[in-house]
């Protein structure tokens, strides 16, 4: 028996092995599977409909926003909207997006284990996810809930009439959900690597995966016992976090960024993650700088710890803490400047290819770096007074988390789509749809940096007449986007009937998840592969490929 | 539907003293981050296109792009951040450093209005009537929520907090109508909690405080201070059951676990809304809490009678924060 | 090339291995790893509420010595030495499980248990007093003193502070209960005791939680 390398799986019929689809049926062996590839898509099919859900929402706003007067929604509607479209698409979508859907089916594939190391416990955050996600439904369909994501105190403490209590509850809940991945992931990366993968021979997305695991794990913590306090104030009307009772507002403020600014960082590191992993393979080089590369993760989750109050510059904290963390603040955005300039760099001699899941990463590329330069301007105090609070703010953070993140999700899961299915989708429809997405997107979210820096303040339901030219431009962006969205659902859908096979490796990639047959056996490997070769390893492979090909 | 796109701001109106200096840096990163954008975008496309995958390029080429590269890309950046970084605090401190000769204005933030009070005791809703080319000082509490004073052509914007003031300033370089917004989103009618600062020539500012008053905020707050029977304990004497509040103002006081406080504006309000917090060195813990019964408004009134009633000698007012601009003896 | 099972029996499986671990040591190394992680997630979850706690003991002094003198102190301390006994239970049966004596580990687990069950009745005994006395915050909240709204913030915090912990013993206990079957039957021993390892990590922190919040709640400002 000799070692199984990549381009052995080459000669493999994929479709004669028994691979994780096919290994059971039924609800039951799904429901109570313990297979990291299985909750992967269990957590695809949840985050997807939460996808869908919060895409309603924000449909309903932008329409709303197409005239100055509040016509379509009552104001109290409105406020409801935008509170469960931050609320669903923050903690029951982006969070849980590339890390509990691709990270859960990637990761153990790329580091050659047969599964996570607990996946009893990757099973139960499936449910605790549930568990929210219902607990979140049910508030909405009881009446919702209009704090904005944020529920700041005494306004949700005490103001608000709608279902506060229910709401932090559900998001109380998939907290937990986050940590328990996140402490997997962690322990998985520290002891579960095959023989001879070492730390610097891991794929970058490992390492990415694993410093949003590090802030998942410590930070979520925090806004657990923050909304559990809250909750406590709701109940008992004892001043916490409500001043006319003696708390203070600004101490809720400061414990809910300190989860809630790191949390962007659960968002947009697996991002980078997937980036790295998409433009390796797509220009078949190993990424310039690896190890800065992945050091720049590690610092970006450190440091992303210290910036919390720059959410705050306005809301009262003192001149010379204000100073501190803008300075801190202009640290972060080095590590992120590294990982744009790397990849870039990775492009030169290349052999770029332009297929789908390249081109949304070079679009994630071009509104990352637009998300980031932006954050300069947050980060720099006498901008940060005039456009906090406005729609400049609005535009940034969805650069990030809708340019940044979602893209490298949609990149991640057309890249991996085959190894999970089994099947290619529609090349063209898939380039199409990025396309799409990308031009929309901008289209949707550019002039909202406008509009903030002449002054609409975010969160209006109504507002000035003289900005509606910006907002009807907006509004047909997010039609352009909801459509370049909906073609994935359509294309991908069709091609686990109609889809062309596979096989193990469609993209001439290197990496151990391309190494085993797709869809992969419930094992992942049928041997524990042995790693003796660096991430990247084009040449290698290439010559490998070629003897191959030879014998 | 024509008259909709003419009236298009692309840029906020420039009416302030700060205004102009905010938009030079917000110019000078535009222009910077948007070269530096601009320039990755050409890059990424233009190798993108240059070593796009052919039948004889389906491997990458050997070679990297120059390992200095790494350290350069560190370098400039963080120096660049760095400049934002400067620039930014050091006008940050100019927006937050009230001048001496600032004229005061009340503000009170209610869902879902903006309630505004001068020192000669006119009030307005929503509306802000104050002086061109005149440094204004606004002093401001929320009675609810947190809400947000937002005036976008002066560049200022300062969070409204429940349980203490906060102080910004502005100095109106054109007269005319300017937006107020709430930025800070407290409820229901948040959108609904907008106004205007009405920015007018010195001669017609004095003609408008001619009209309607109801004696000054400082006399009113006098009333209030006898109808809540504050006088029965401080009284003029320092023999009273409370401390005398002559000359309290920017005075400091010895509490009675051995600290010492500056009597700015946040101290009398919370001795009024929380006498037990901070004890005068000397006195008992005997006053009741005034919290619930009195209104911001009324608050501030009984704040402008106790500044009137003189303010301490010029000192170190501590912290280095915003100093409380002294109110001028009445 | 065409034969790729899996190379079946190559090492004798423990009865305890799970499928996706190579050996007991990596399965060992991985849980224990597990349990430190899951700790440093408690320490700040705990965390947050003693920042909290700190900042309103910093506003509000007097009010915080009012409350502390409201603690039962006797009991407080009786249960503090009952949760380092327990500690010392805990760690014996780790001990003894390593050694593989099943009595000795029963038995050790067995007291852990006991000494858990006597702090809680004691904490429920110290809450009823509590509760008589008007002290739970909310709508039994009827304590009368010039700081009460603040003493009510620190009883908040109490109960926060010691229900949480409580809440954590509970669950401790139940699993020492199903780690007392599974020691009476015979799974551990030298080979495989990482389930009493990890317990022991939990129950320890326990403890040290307990140690601070005792500090916290019973003895700062009680001098006043």
């Amino acid at each position: 028996m000799t070692s199984v390398t990549y381009h052995d799986v080459r000669l493999m019929e994929p479709s004669k092995t028994q691979n994780y689809l096919n290994v059971d049926y039924g609800f039951l062996s799904w429901l109570l599977t313990r297979d990291h590839k299985r909750i992967g898509i269990l957590y695809m099919i949840s985050i997807s409909i939460m996808f869908i859900l919060g895409g309603f929402f924000a449909m309903m706003m932008r329409l709303e926003l197409l005239t100055p007067e509040g016509d379509l929604l009552t104001s109290d509607t409105y406020n409801k909207f935008f509170t469960l479209h931050g609320i669903i698409m923050i903690f029951f979508f982006l969070i849980p997006s590339i890390p509990a859907v691709l990270g859960n089916f990637i990761l153990p594939l790329q580091i050659g284990a047969k599964d996570l190391a607990f996946p009893r416990i990757n099973l139960l955050s499936w449910y605790l996810y549930i568990i929210g996600a219902f607990i979140g439904l049910f508030v909405i369909i009881i009446g919702g809930v209009d704090t904005g994501w944020t529920f700041y105190t005494p306004f949700s403490t005490q103001y608000s009439n709608t279902h506060v209590f229910g709401t932090t509850l559900g998001a109380f809940i998939v907290g937990f959900s986050s940590i328990l991945t996140g402490l997997n992931f962690l322990v998985t990366i520290h002891r579960m690597r095959a023989p001879g993968l070492t730390w610097f021979r891991l794929p970058l997305f490992v390492w990415a995966i694993y410093a949003a695991s590090i802030v998942q794990l410590l930070a979520t913590p925090v806004l657990a016992i923050t909304l559990v306090m809250l909750m406590v104030e709701r109940v008992v009307h004892v001043g916490i976090f409500d001043p006319a009772l003696g708390g203070d507002p600004l101490l809720y403020q400061h414990m809910f960024w300190f989860y809630s600014h790191p949390a962007v960082y659960i968002m947009i590191l697996p991002a980078m993650g997937v980036a790295s992993e998409v433009v390796a393979a797509f220009t078949r080089k190993k990424i310039f700088g690896y190890r800065f590369v992945a050091f720049s993760s590690l610092a970006i989750a450190f440091l992303g710890f210290l910036v919390w109050a720059h959410h705050m510059f306005v809301a009262g904290i003192s001149v010379y803490s204000a100073m501190i963390f803008s300075f801190l603040s202009m640290f972060v955005a080095v590590p992120s400047a590294i990982k744009v300039f790397n990849w870039t760099a990775t492009l030169y001699k290349g052999s770029v290819s332009w297929q789908t899941p390249m081109l949304y990463i070079l679009g994630f590329i071009g509104l990352f770096t637009i998300g980031g330069v932006t954050g300069i301007f947050l980060a720099s105090l006498a901008i940060d007074v005039h456009v906090t609070d406005t729609y400049f703010v609005v535009a940034h953070f969805h650069y990030i988390m809708v340019g940044g993140a979602v893209m490298a999700y949609f990149a991640g899961l057309h890249y991996w789509w085959p190894k999970i299915t089994g099947r290619m989708y529609p090349e063209w429809w898939a380039r199409v749809s990025a396309l799409l997405v990308f031009v929309g997107f901008n289209l949707t979210f550019f002039p909202q940096f406008i509009l903030g820096y002449v002054g609409m303040p975010r969160r209006y339901h109504a507002y000035a007449p003289e900005f509606q030219v910006l907002n009807v431009m907006s509004t047909a962006g997010a039609s352009v986007l909801a459509v370049g969205y909906f073609l994935p659902l359509c294309y991908l859908l069709w091609s686990l009937r109609f889809g062309r096979k596979a096989g193990p490796n469609p993209w001439g990639a290197v990496g151990l998840e391309w190494t085993t047959p797709s869809p992969p056996p419930k094992d992942n490997f049928h041997e524990t592969p042995v790693v003796t070769w660096e991430a990247y390893d084009y040449p290698a492979m290439l010559k490998a490929m070629g003897e191959t090909q030879n014998v | 539907m024509m008259l909709m796109l003419t009236d298009f701001p692309l840029f906020p109106d420039q009416a302030s003293t700060i205004a102009s200096q905010t938009d030079k840096l917000f110019i000078f990163l535009c222009v910077v981050t948007g070269g530096t954008a601009l320039l990755i975008f050409v890059t990424i496309f233009y190798l993108a296109v240059v070593y796009r995958r052919r039948p004889d390029n389906e491997l990458a080429q050997e070679g990297e792009a120059p390992k200095f590269l790494e350290v350069a890309w560190i370098i400039i950046p963080f120096i660049f951040f760095m400049i934002c970084f400067v620039w930014g605090s050091w006008l940050y401190f100019r927006l937050v450093r009230v001048p001496d000769n600032a004229l005061q204005v009340y503000a009170t933030g209610k869902q879902w209005m903006w309630k505004f009070q001068h020192p000669g005791g006119q009030r307005e809703i929503n509306t802000l009537h104050v002086p061109v080319n005149r440094a204004i000082r606004v002093t401001m509490a929320s009675e609810d929520v947190i809400h947000s004073l937002f005036i976008p052509a002066f560049r200022v914007k300062m969070d409204v907090l429940p349980n203490r003031y906060r102080t910004m300033w502005f100095q109106a370089t054109k007269t005319g109508r300017f937006h107020i917004f709430c930025a800070e989103y407290c409820g229901t009618l948040h959108s609904g909690m907008i106004g205007w600062v009405e920015v007018m020539e010195p001669t017609d500012y004095q003609k408008w405080l001619a009209g309607g008053s109801e004696g000054s905020l400082a006399s009113q707050g006098e009333k209030l201070f006898q109808k809540f029977a504050c006088n029965t304990c401080h009284t003029s004497e320092a023999t009273g059951r409370g401390p005398a509040l002559l000359s309290l103002y920017g005075s400091t006081v010895a509490l009675n676990n051995n600290a010492t406080v500056i009597a700015d504006e946040n101290y009398i309000r919370e001795s009024i809304l929380n006498p037990q917090a901070k004890i005068v060195k000397g006195f008992g813990p005997i006053m009741p809490t005034f919290q619930g019964q009195v209104s911001e408004d009324e608050v501030l009134k009984l704040l402008a009678y106790i500044k009137s009633l003189g303010a301490a000698p010029a000192q170190a007012t501590g912290g280095g924060g915003p100093a409380p601009a002294k109110e001028p003896k009445r | 090339m065409s034969d790729v099972t899996p190379p079946a029996g190559e090492h004798a499986h423990h009865p305890f291995l799970q499928h996706h671990f190579e050996d007991l040591t990596q399965q060992h190394e991985a849980s224990t790893l597990g349990m430190w992680m899951f700790l440093s997630t408690e320490i700040l979850f705990f965390g947050g509420l003693f920042l909290a706690y700190a900042v309103y003991r910093v506003s509000y002094e007097a009010a915080w010595a009012e409350g502390a003198h409201h603690q039962n102190l006797l009991l407080g301390t009786i249960n503090t030495a009952v949760l380092i006994s327990s500690s010392l239970t805990m760690a014996l049966a780790v001990y003894f499980s390593q050694l593989g004596r099943r009595i000795a580990t029963f038995v050790t687990l067995g007291l852990t248990f006991i000494f858990g069950s006597v702090f809680l009745i004691i904490k429920g005994i110290e809450y009823h007093a509590h509760y008589v006395e008007g002290l739970l915050p909310g709508a039994y909240f009827t304590y009368h003193s010039p700081l009460a709204a603040k003493v009510e913030l620190f009883m908040v915090f109490y109960f926060s502070m010691t229900g949480l912990h409580a809440l954590h013993m509970v669950i401790g206990a139940g699993l020492l209960l199903y780690f007392m079957w599974r020691a009476w039957r015979g799974d551990f021993g030298p080979e495989y005791y990482s389930p009493v390892e990890i317990m022991g990590l939990y129950w320890h922190f326990i403890d040290i939680v307990w140690i601070f919040l005792f500090a916290m709640l019973y003895l700062i400002g009680r001098h006043h």
